[in-house]
Protein backbone atom coordinates (compact mmCIF):
# COMPACT_ATOMS: atom_id res chain seq x y z
CA UNK A 1 0.00 0.00 0.00
CA UNK A 2 1.45 3.25 -0.74
CA UNK A 3 2.07 5.90 1.78
CA UNK A 4 -0.28 7.68 4.02
CA UNK A 5 -0.08 11.37 5.40
CA UNK A 6 -1.78 12.46 8.34
CA UNK A 7 -2.33 16.18 9.97
CA UNK A 8 -1.05 17.54 7.13
CA UNK A 9 -1.42 21.91 6.23
CA UNK A 10 -3.57 20.45 3.01
CA UNK A 11 -5.89 18.06 5.18
CA UNK A 12 -6.02 20.41 7.90
CA UNK A 13 -6.79 23.39 5.47
CA UNK A 14 -8.88 21.53 3.47
CA UNK A 15 -10.86 20.24 6.08
CA UNK A 16 -11.46 24.14 6.67
CA UNK A 17 -13.11 24.32 3.38
CA UNK A 18 -16.27 21.93 4.02
CA UNK A 19 -17.00 24.62 6.33
CA UNK A 20 -18.15 27.09 3.73
CA UNK A 21 -21.30 28.49 3.43
CA UNK A 22 -22.64 26.86 6.66
CA UNK A 23 -23.58 27.30 10.34
CA UNK A 24 -20.85 26.84 13.53
CA UNK A 25 -23.47 26.78 16.58
CA UNK A 26 -21.97 27.22 19.91
CA UNK A 27 -24.00 24.56 22.73
CA UNK A 28 -23.57 23.18 26.19
CA UNK A 29 -25.29 20.18 26.22
CA UNK A 30 -25.65 17.34 24.02
CA UNK A 31 -29.32 17.79 23.89
CA UNK A 32 -28.64 21.31 22.32
CA UNK A 33 -26.17 19.26 20.25
CA UNK A 34 -28.35 17.36 18.70
CA UNK A 35 -30.70 20.24 17.83
CA UNK A 36 -28.05 22.32 16.51
CA UNK A 37 -27.36 19.16 14.16
CA UNK A 38 -30.99 18.72 13.09
CA UNK A 39 -31.06 22.04 12.26
CA UNK A 40 -28.58 21.37 9.67
CA UNK A 41 -25.10 23.11 11.32
CA UNK A 42 -22.11 21.68 9.93
CA UNK A 43 -20.55 21.62 13.14
CA UNK A 44 -20.65 22.11 17.33
CA UNK A 45 -18.52 24.06 19.25
CA UNK A 46 -18.77 22.48 22.43
CA UNK A 47 -18.03 24.53 25.31
CA UNK A 48 -19.40 24.98 29.14
CA UNK A 49 -21.10 28.35 28.97
CA UNK A 50 -21.74 30.45 25.94
CA UNK A 51 -20.34 34.26 25.82
CA UNK A 52 -23.01 35.69 26.92
CA UNK A 53 -22.89 33.96 30.27
CA UNK A 54 -19.52 33.97 30.44
CA UNK A 55 -19.64 37.81 30.13
CA UNK A 56 -22.57 37.94 33.09
CA UNK A 57 -20.63 35.60 35.50
CA UNK A 58 -17.00 37.01 35.27
CA UNK A 59 -13.66 34.76 36.92
CA UNK A 60 -12.10 32.67 34.71
CA UNK A 61 -13.28 31.21 31.83
CA UNK A 62 -11.77 27.54 30.58
CA UNK A 63 -11.49 24.98 28.60
CA UNK A 64 -14.48 22.86 29.24
CA UNK A 65 -15.10 19.63 31.49
CA UNK A 66 -13.58 16.92 28.80
CA UNK A 67 -16.73 14.80 29.88
CA UNK A 68 -18.96 17.16 28.58
CA UNK A 69 -17.19 17.27 25.31
CA UNK A 70 -16.98 13.44 24.96
CA UNK A 71 -21.03 13.33 25.71
CA UNK A 72 -21.06 16.14 22.20
CA UNK A 73 -19.05 14.13 20.59
CA UNK A 74 -20.60 10.83 21.33
CA UNK A 75 -24.60 12.87 20.40
CA UNK A 76 -23.73 14.11 16.60
CA UNK A 77 -22.29 12.43 13.09
CA UNK A 78 -20.91 16.24 12.27
CA UNK A 79 -18.04 17.72 13.60
CA UNK A 80 -16.91 18.47 16.71
CA UNK A 81 -15.15 22.18 17.85
CA UNK A 82 -13.61 23.41 21.21
CA UNK A 83 -12.49 26.13 22.71
CA UNK A 84 -8.96 26.83 24.68
CA UNK A 85 -7.88 29.75 25.92
CA UNK A 86 -4.88 31.86 24.00
CA UNK A 87 -1.59 30.17 24.47
CA UNK A 88 -2.98 27.10 26.84
CA UNK A 89 -0.32 24.02 25.11
CA UNK A 90 -1.99 21.82 26.87
CA UNK A 91 -4.91 22.53 26.86
CA UNK A 92 -4.75 21.95 23.14
CA UNK A 93 -2.84 19.13 23.66
CA UNK A 94 -6.35 17.46 26.12
CA UNK A 95 -8.82 18.20 22.97
CA UNK A 96 -6.14 16.97 20.48
CA UNK A 97 -6.03 13.49 22.44
CA UNK A 98 -10.22 14.00 22.95
CA UNK A 99 -10.39 13.29 19.56
CA UNK A 100 -11.82 16.84 18.93
CA UNK A 101 -12.00 17.81 15.17
CA UNK A 102 -11.44 21.76 15.41
CA UNK A 103 -9.83 23.31 17.99
CA UNK A 104 -10.31 27.46 18.51
CA UNK A 105 -7.84 29.38 20.21
CA UNK A 106 -10.26 32.10 21.54
CA UNK A 107 -10.19 35.06 22.90
CA UNK A 108 -13.77 34.51 24.89
CA UNK A 109 -11.95 32.48 27.33
CA UNK A 110 -9.53 34.41 30.01
CA UNK A 111 -5.74 34.02 28.17
CA UNK A 112 -3.58 31.77 30.12
CA UNK A 113 -0.65 33.61 28.15
CA UNK A 114 -0.20 37.76 27.26
CA UNK A 115 2.21 37.73 24.99
CA UNK A 116 2.20 34.51 22.76
CA UNK A 117 -0.48 32.08 21.18
CA UNK A 118 -0.30 28.34 20.57
CA UNK A 119 2.60 26.97 18.09
CA UNK A 120 -0.73 25.71 16.00
CA UNK A 121 1.70 23.94 13.31
CA UNK A 122 3.15 21.81 16.52
CA UNK A 123 -0.44 20.14 16.11
CA UNK A 124 -2.57 17.38 13.55
CA UNK A 125 -5.89 18.72 14.81
CA UNK A 126 -6.51 22.38 12.89
CA UNK A 127 -7.37 25.45 14.76
CA UNK A 128 -9.46 28.31 14.40
CA UNK A 129 -8.49 31.68 15.41
CA UNK A 130 -9.74 35.14 15.78
CA UNK A 131 -8.58 38.28 13.83
CA UNK A 132 -9.38 42.10 14.13
CA UNK A 133 -7.32 42.59 11.00
CA UNK A 134 -5.04 41.44 8.36
CA UNK A 135 -1.63 41.67 10.41
CA UNK A 136 -3.57 39.89 13.09
CA UNK A 137 -4.81 37.13 10.81
CA UNK A 138 -1.37 36.37 8.55
CA UNK A 139 0.21 35.93 12.06
CA UNK A 140 -2.47 33.16 13.25
CA UNK A 141 -2.48 31.60 9.93
CA UNK A 142 1.87 31.53 10.25
CA UNK A 143 1.64 29.83 13.42
CA UNK A 144 -0.26 27.32 11.71
CA UNK A 145 -4.06 28.54 12.14
CA UNK A 146 -6.36 26.51 9.55
CA UNK A 147 -9.12 28.90 9.63
CA UNK A 148 -9.65 32.73 10.51
CA UNK A 149 -12.48 33.86 11.79
CA UNK A 150 -13.37 37.62 13.04
CA UNK A 151 -13.41 37.90 16.59
CA UNK A 152 -16.73 40.19 16.48
CA UNK A 153 -17.39 41.03 20.40
CA UNK A 154 -18.78 37.94 21.88
CA UNK A 155 -21.79 37.27 23.47
CA UNK A 156 -23.41 41.22 22.92
CA UNK A 157 -25.43 39.58 19.82
CA UNK A 158 -24.32 42.89 18.06
CA UNK A 159 -22.91 42.38 15.05
CA UNK A 160 -21.30 45.79 15.06
CA UNK A 161 -17.98 44.76 15.66
CA UNK A 162 -18.11 41.25 13.48
CA UNK A 163 -18.80 43.74 10.55
CA UNK A 164 -15.78 46.08 11.80
CA UNK A 165 -13.21 43.45 11.66
CA UNK A 166 -14.39 42.12 8.17
CA UNK A 167 -14.52 45.31 6.29
CA UNK A 168 -11.12 45.88 7.79
CA UNK A 169 -9.58 42.32 6.55
CA UNK A 170 -11.54 42.41 3.55
CA UNK A 171 -10.54 46.06 2.71
CA UNK A 172 -7.24 45.40 4.13
CA UNK A 173 -6.23 42.55 1.52
CA UNK A 174 -7.69 44.80 -1.26
CA UNK A 175 -4.66 47.85 -0.36
CA UNK A 176 -2.70 44.72 -0.73
CA UNK A 177 -3.61 43.82 -4.20
CA UNK A 178 -3.40 47.03 -5.65
CA UNK A 179 0.40 47.65 -4.31
CA UNK A 180 4.04 46.76 -6.47
CA UNK A 181 5.44 43.81 -5.55
CA UNK A 182 8.58 45.99 -4.59
CA UNK A 183 6.36 47.61 -1.42
CA UNK A 184 5.66 43.95 0.15
CA UNK A 185 8.01 43.63 2.26
CA UNK A 186 7.74 47.00 3.63
CA UNK A 187 3.66 46.20 4.20
CA UNK A 188 4.61 43.08 6.22
CA UNK A 189 6.63 44.96 8.17
CA UNK A 190 3.90 47.39 8.69
CA UNK A 191 1.32 44.82 9.65
CA UNK A 192 3.55 42.88 11.48
CA UNK A 193 2.47 39.97 9.05
CA UNK A 194 5.23 37.22 7.42
CA UNK A 195 6.37 38.02 4.35
CA UNK A 196 5.34 35.60 2.55
CA UNK A 197 1.91 35.14 3.47
CA UNK A 198 1.39 38.75 2.41
CA UNK A 199 2.97 37.84 -0.98
CA UNK A 200 0.31 35.33 -1.18
CA UNK A 201 -2.43 38.04 -0.27
CA UNK A 202 -1.13 39.94 -2.52
CA UNK A 203 -0.83 37.24 -5.53
CA UNK A 204 -4.54 35.68 -4.65
CA UNK A 205 -6.79 38.59 -3.17
CA UNK A 206 -7.53 36.33 -0.48
CA UNK A 207 -6.79 34.83 3.04
CA UNK A 208 -4.86 31.46 2.33
CA UNK A 209 -7.63 30.06 4.64
CA UNK A 210 -11.11 30.19 4.99
CA UNK A 211 -12.34 33.52 6.91
CA UNK A 212 -15.40 32.97 9.02
CA UNK A 213 -17.37 35.45 10.45
CA UNK A 214 -18.05 35.19 14.51
CA UNK A 215 -18.87 37.21 17.45
CA UNK A 216 -22.27 39.31 17.37
CA UNK A 217 -24.15 36.88 14.97
CA UNK A 218 -28.27 36.99 16.11
CA UNK A 219 -30.43 36.95 13.40
CA UNK A 220 -30.84 35.41 9.66
CA UNK A 221 -29.77 38.70 8.04
CA UNK A 222 -26.91 39.29 10.09
CA UNK A 223 -25.60 35.81 9.29
CA UNK A 224 -26.67 37.04 5.34
CA UNK A 225 -25.25 40.33 5.86
CA UNK A 226 -21.64 38.59 6.77
CA UNK A 227 -21.80 36.68 3.79
CA UNK A 228 -22.94 39.61 1.43
CA UNK A 229 -19.93 41.30 2.80
CA UNK A 230 -17.46 38.51 1.24
CA UNK A 231 -16.98 35.91 4.44
CA UNK A 232 -17.12 32.39 3.51
CA UNK A 233 -19.11 31.08 6.44
CA UNK A 234 -20.81 31.39 9.99
CA UNK A 235 -20.08 30.67 13.74
CA UNK A 236 -23.34 31.69 15.84
CA UNK A 237 -22.61 31.50 19.99
CA UNK A 238 -25.10 32.79 21.96
CA UNK A 239 -27.19 33.93 19.54
CA UNK A 240 -28.87 30.86 18.95
CA UNK A 241 -29.61 29.21 22.60
CA UNK A 242 -30.24 32.61 24.25
CA UNK A 243 -32.99 32.89 21.83
CA UNK A 244 -36.56 32.24 22.76
CA UNK A 245 -36.61 29.70 19.90
CA UNK A 246 -33.21 28.26 18.82
CA UNK A 247 -34.73 25.62 16.93
CA UNK A 248 -36.40 28.15 14.17
CA UNK A 249 -33.87 30.44 14.55
CA UNK A 250 -31.04 27.51 13.78
CA UNK A 251 -32.59 26.68 11.06
CA UNK A 252 -33.28 30.21 9.64
CA UNK A 253 -29.83 31.07 10.01
CA UNK A 254 -28.53 27.54 8.08
CA UNK A 255 -31.13 28.59 5.24
CA UNK A 256 -29.97 32.52 5.50
CA UNK A 257 -25.86 31.73 5.07
CA UNK A 258 -26.94 30.23 1.90
CA UNK A 259 -29.76 32.07 0.39
CA UNK A 260 -27.99 35.13 1.21
CA UNK A 261 -28.04 36.79 -2.12
CA UNK A 262 -32.06 35.85 -2.19
CA UNK A 263 -33.82 38.66 -0.01
CA UNK A 264 -36.87 37.08 -1.31
CA UNK A 265 -36.25 33.36 0.78
CA UNK A 266 -34.73 36.06 3.94
CA UNK A 267 -38.08 37.67 4.25
CA UNK A 268 -39.62 34.31 3.83
CA UNK A 269 -37.02 32.95 6.66
CA UNK A 270 -36.83 35.87 8.95
CA UNK A 271 -40.62 35.91 10.01
CA UNK A 272 -42.13 34.89 13.27
CA UNK A 273 -38.86 33.42 14.57
CA UNK A 274 -39.57 34.85 18.43
CA UNK A 275 -37.37 37.31 20.46
CA UNK A 276 -33.86 37.34 19.86
CA UNK A 277 -31.16 37.52 22.79
CA UNK A 278 -31.31 40.91 24.07
CA UNK A 279 -28.05 42.15 23.22
CA UNK A 280 -25.69 44.92 24.49
CA UNK A 281 -24.95 48.25 23.20
CA UNK A 282 -20.65 48.03 22.45
CA UNK A 283 -20.44 51.42 23.88
CA UNK A 284 -21.59 50.62 27.01
CA UNK A 285 -18.95 48.15 27.39
CA UNK A 286 -15.74 49.34 29.46
CA UNK A 287 -12.26 48.53 27.34
CA UNK A 288 -11.63 45.22 30.17
CA UNK A 289 -15.08 43.68 28.94
CA UNK A 290 -14.06 43.99 25.11
CA UNK A 291 -13.09 40.13 24.77
CA UNK A 292 -11.60 41.47 21.30
CA UNK A 293 -8.77 43.00 22.63
CA UNK A 294 -7.34 39.93 23.58
CA UNK A 295 -4.96 38.53 20.82
CA UNK A 296 -1.07 39.53 20.27
CA UNK B 1 -16.95 19.49 -28.96
CA UNK B 2 -19.13 22.28 -27.00
CA UNK B 3 -18.18 23.43 -23.89
CA UNK B 4 -21.22 22.01 -21.37
CA UNK B 5 -22.87 23.96 -18.80
CA UNK B 6 -22.38 22.05 -15.39
CA UNK B 7 -23.81 22.41 -12.23
CA UNK B 8 -22.13 22.90 -8.43
CA UNK B 9 -24.64 22.25 -5.84
CA UNK B 10 -24.26 25.38 -3.90
CA UNK B 11 -26.08 24.72 -0.87
CA UNK B 12 -22.97 24.49 1.72
CA UNK B 13 -19.59 23.50 1.39
CA UNK B 14 -16.71 23.36 -1.44
CA UNK B 15 -18.97 24.17 -4.10
CA UNK B 16 -16.00 27.02 -5.09
CA UNK B 17 -13.21 24.71 -5.54
CA UNK B 18 -15.42 22.66 -8.26
CA UNK B 19 -16.55 25.66 -9.83
CA UNK B 20 -13.19 26.75 -10.56
CA UNK B 21 -11.58 23.34 -11.67
CA UNK B 22 -14.70 22.91 -14.30
CA UNK B 23 -14.02 27.01 -15.62
CA UNK B 24 -10.17 26.00 -16.02
CA UNK B 25 -11.24 23.15 -17.86
CA UNK B 26 -13.96 25.23 -20.03
CA UNK B 27 -17.21 24.79 -18.83
CA UNK B 28 -19.70 27.24 -18.35
CA UNK B 29 -20.94 26.35 -15.01
CA UNK B 30 -23.62 27.37 -12.79
CA UNK B 31 -24.24 27.21 -8.99
CA UNK B 32 -27.47 25.25 -7.98
CA UNK B 33 -29.33 26.39 -5.29
CA UNK B 34 -32.79 26.13 -5.94
CA UNK B 35 -34.75 23.58 -8.67
CA UNK B 36 -34.88 25.62 -11.51
CA UNK B 37 -31.51 26.53 -11.67
CA UNK B 38 -31.45 22.82 -13.28
CA UNK B 39 -32.32 24.25 -16.46
CA UNK B 40 -30.14 24.04 -19.60
CA UNK B 41 -27.35 21.68 -17.83
CA UNK B 42 -26.08 18.45 -19.03
CA UNK B 43 -24.20 17.73 -15.85
CA UNK B 44 -24.25 18.45 -11.41
CA UNK B 45 -21.72 17.99 -9.37
CA UNK B 46 -22.36 18.01 -5.81
CA UNK B 47 -19.40 19.14 -3.51
CA UNK B 48 -18.09 17.98 0.28
CA UNK B 49 -19.33 19.72 2.78
CA UNK B 50 -21.60 18.38 5.75
CA UNK B 51 -24.37 15.78 4.16
CA UNK B 52 -26.71 16.49 7.34
CA UNK B 53 -26.53 20.56 6.45
CA UNK B 54 -27.37 19.63 2.90
CA UNK B 55 -29.92 17.01 3.00
CA UNK B 56 -31.79 19.60 5.18
CA UNK B 57 -31.59 22.50 2.70
CA UNK B 58 -32.36 20.14 -0.36
CA UNK B 59 -35.51 18.97 1.96
CA UNK B 60 -36.48 22.96 2.46
CA UNK B 61 -35.80 23.65 -1.24
CA UNK B 62 -37.64 20.82 -2.19
CA UNK B 63 -34.72 19.76 -4.52
CA UNK B 64 -34.52 16.15 -3.35
CA UNK B 65 -37.25 14.92 -6.98
CA UNK B 66 -35.91 18.01 -9.55
CA UNK B 67 -32.32 16.18 -8.91
CA UNK B 68 -33.76 12.74 -9.98
CA UNK B 69 -35.52 14.29 -12.65
CA UNK B 70 -32.51 15.78 -13.62
CA UNK B 71 -30.82 12.54 -13.91
CA UNK B 72 -33.83 10.93 -15.59
CA UNK B 73 -33.54 13.20 -18.25
CA UNK B 74 -30.11 12.25 -19.01
CA UNK B 75 -28.00 14.37 -16.46
CA UNK B 76 -24.90 13.46 -15.72
CA UNK B 77 -23.91 13.00 -11.46
CA UNK B 78 -20.82 13.06 -9.39
CA UNK B 79 -20.89 13.59 -5.84
CA UNK B 80 -17.33 13.81 -4.02
CA UNK B 81 -17.75 12.87 -0.38
CA UNK B 82 -20.45 14.44 1.22
CA UNK B 83 -22.14 14.90 -2.11
CA UNK B 84 -21.59 10.94 -2.33
CA UNK B 85 -23.24 9.97 0.37
CA UNK B 86 -26.53 12.15 -0.71
CA UNK B 87 -26.62 10.00 -4.50
CA UNK B 88 -26.32 7.05 -2.41
CA UNK B 89 -29.22 4.34 -1.40
CA UNK B 90 -28.76 3.54 2.36
CA UNK B 91 -26.41 5.85 4.57
CA UNK B 92 -25.09 4.70 7.56
CA UNK B 93 -23.67 6.52 10.50
CA UNK B 94 -26.62 8.89 11.27
CA UNK B 95 -27.29 9.84 14.17
CA UNK B 96 -29.81 7.93 15.55
CA UNK B 97 -32.39 11.29 15.92
CA UNK B 98 -32.68 11.40 12.16
CA UNK B 99 -33.93 7.91 11.31
CA UNK B 100 -32.78 7.38 7.88
CA UNK B 101 -31.25 9.98 6.89
CA UNK B 102 -32.76 11.09 3.28
CA UNK B 103 -30.80 10.91 -0.31
CA UNK B 104 -31.37 10.57 -3.69
CA UNK B 105 -30.90 6.67 -3.99
CA UNK B 106 -29.42 7.58 -7.27
CA UNK B 107 -26.41 4.85 -6.79
CA UNK B 108 -27.38 1.35 -5.57
CA UNK B 109 -24.91 1.46 -2.92
CA UNK B 110 -24.68 1.61 1.25
CA UNK B 111 -22.42 4.66 2.39
CA UNK B 112 -21.21 4.53 6.00
CA UNK B 113 -20.12 7.84 6.85
CA UNK B 114 -16.98 8.65 8.98
CA UNK B 115 -15.96 5.56 7.84
CA UNK B 116 -12.12 6.00 8.24
CA UNK B 117 -12.52 7.88 11.64
CA UNK B 118 -12.34 11.89 12.64
CA UNK B 119 -10.79 14.75 11.48
CA UNK B 120 -7.59 13.47 13.38
CA UNK B 121 -7.38 10.47 10.96
CA UNK B 122 -8.02 12.52 7.79
CA UNK B 123 -5.66 11.03 5.40
CA UNK B 124 -4.03 11.61 1.80
CA UNK B 125 -2.75 8.65 -0.22
CA UNK B 126 -1.96 7.50 -4.10
CA UNK B 127 -4.93 5.80 -4.84
CA UNK B 128 -5.22 3.62 -8.20
CA UNK B 129 -8.28 4.93 -10.28
CA UNK B 130 -9.35 2.71 -13.23
CA UNK B 131 -9.35 4.30 -16.44
CA UNK B 132 -6.50 6.47 -15.45
CA UNK B 133 -2.47 6.34 -16.37
CA UNK B 134 -0.73 6.37 -12.95
CA UNK B 135 -2.49 7.11 -9.38
CA UNK B 136 -4.74 10.11 -8.16
CA UNK B 137 -3.40 11.92 -5.42
CA UNK B 138 -6.57 11.39 -2.76
CA UNK B 139 -7.33 13.58 -0.01
CA UNK B 140 -9.73 11.67 2.54
CA UNK B 141 -11.73 13.86 5.20
CA UNK B 142 -13.93 12.28 7.91
CA UNK B 143 -14.33 10.40 4.34
CA UNK B 144 -17.15 7.93 3.66
CA UNK B 145 -16.53 4.43 2.53
CA UNK B 146 -18.90 2.04 0.17
CA UNK B 147 -19.96 -0.68 2.30
CA UNK B 148 -22.17 -2.72 0.27
CA UNK B 149 -21.91 -2.03 -3.74
CA UNK B 150 -25.09 -3.60 -5.94
CA UNK B 151 -25.28 -5.33 -8.99
CA UNK B 152 -24.50 -2.78 -12.23
CA UNK B 153 -21.95 -0.36 -10.07
CA UNK B 154 -18.54 -0.59 -10.88
CA UNK B 155 -16.06 -0.32 -8.05
CA UNK B 156 -13.48 2.34 -9.35
CA UNK B 157 -11.21 2.32 -6.48
CA UNK B 158 -10.71 0.98 -3.32
CA UNK B 159 -8.46 1.57 -0.31
CA UNK B 160 -8.06 -0.73 2.37
CA UNK B 161 -10.19 -3.45 1.27
CA UNK B 162 -13.30 -0.71 0.92
CA UNK B 163 -15.01 0.78 -2.05
CA UNK B 164 -14.05 4.91 -2.29
CA UNK B 165 -14.80 5.47 -6.04
CA UNK B 166 -17.92 4.07 -7.64
CA UNK B 167 -19.82 4.63 -11.06
CA UNK B 168 -22.96 3.13 -12.61
CA UNK B 169 -24.40 4.48 -15.86
CA UNK B 170 -24.31 8.08 -15.26
CA UNK B 171 -23.85 8.59 -11.85
CA UNK B 172 -20.29 8.45 -9.74
CA UNK B 173 -19.83 9.06 -6.50
CA UNK B 174 -15.79 9.44 -4.96
CA UNK B 175 -15.56 9.27 -1.28
CA UNK B 176 -12.04 11.91 -1.63
CA UNK B 177 -11.91 15.38 -2.54
CA UNK B 178 -9.92 15.50 -6.21
CA UNK B 179 -11.13 19.57 -6.17
CA UNK B 180 -8.97 19.96 -3.31
CA UNK B 181 -5.61 18.72 -5.16
CA UNK B 182 -3.92 20.20 -8.62
CA UNK B 183 -5.03 16.69 -10.82
CA UNK B 184 -7.52 17.98 -12.97
CA UNK B 185 -7.76 14.24 -14.40
CA UNK B 186 -11.00 13.45 -13.02
CA UNK B 187 -12.63 16.76 -13.68
CA UNK B 188 -11.95 15.97 -17.07
CA UNK B 189 -13.35 13.22 -17.56
CA UNK B 190 -16.42 14.04 -15.99
CA UNK B 191 -16.23 17.41 -18.42
CA UNK B 192 -16.07 14.81 -21.46
CA UNK B 193 -19.09 12.90 -20.57
CA UNK B 194 -21.09 15.71 -20.06
CA UNK B 195 -19.87 17.20 -23.47
CA UNK B 196 -21.13 13.88 -25.15
CA UNK B 197 -24.39 14.33 -27.06
CA UNK B 198 -27.63 13.03 -24.11
CA UNK B 199 -28.54 9.61 -25.49
CA UNK B 200 -32.16 9.88 -26.64
CA UNK B 201 -33.74 8.00 -23.63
Amino acid sequence: MSEVTTGTPALKQGFAEMFKGGVIMDVVTAEQARIAEAAGATAVMALERVPADIRKDGGVARMSDPKMIKEIIGAVSIPVMAKVRIGHIVEAQILQALGVDFIDESEVLTPADDQFHILKTDFKVPFVCGAKNLGEALRRVGEGASMIRTKGEAGTGNVIEAVRHARTVLGEIKHIQARPAEELMTVARDLQAPYELVRYVHEHGKLPVVNFAAGGVATPADAALMMHLGLDGVFVGSGIFKSDNPERRAQAIVKAVTHYQNPDVLAEISEDLGAPMTGINIDDLIPAERLASRGW
Amino acid sequence: MTAPRIGVLALQGAFREHRQRLEGLGAAVTEVRLGRDLGGLSGLILPGGESTTMARLMTEYDLWEPVRAFHAAGGHLWGTCAGAILLSRDVQGAPPQFGRQDSLNLLDVTVQRNAFGRQIDSFTTDLPVRGLDGAFTAVFIRAPAFTRVGDGVEVLAEYGGQAVMVRAGRVTASAFHPELTPDARLHELFVQRCAAPVPLA
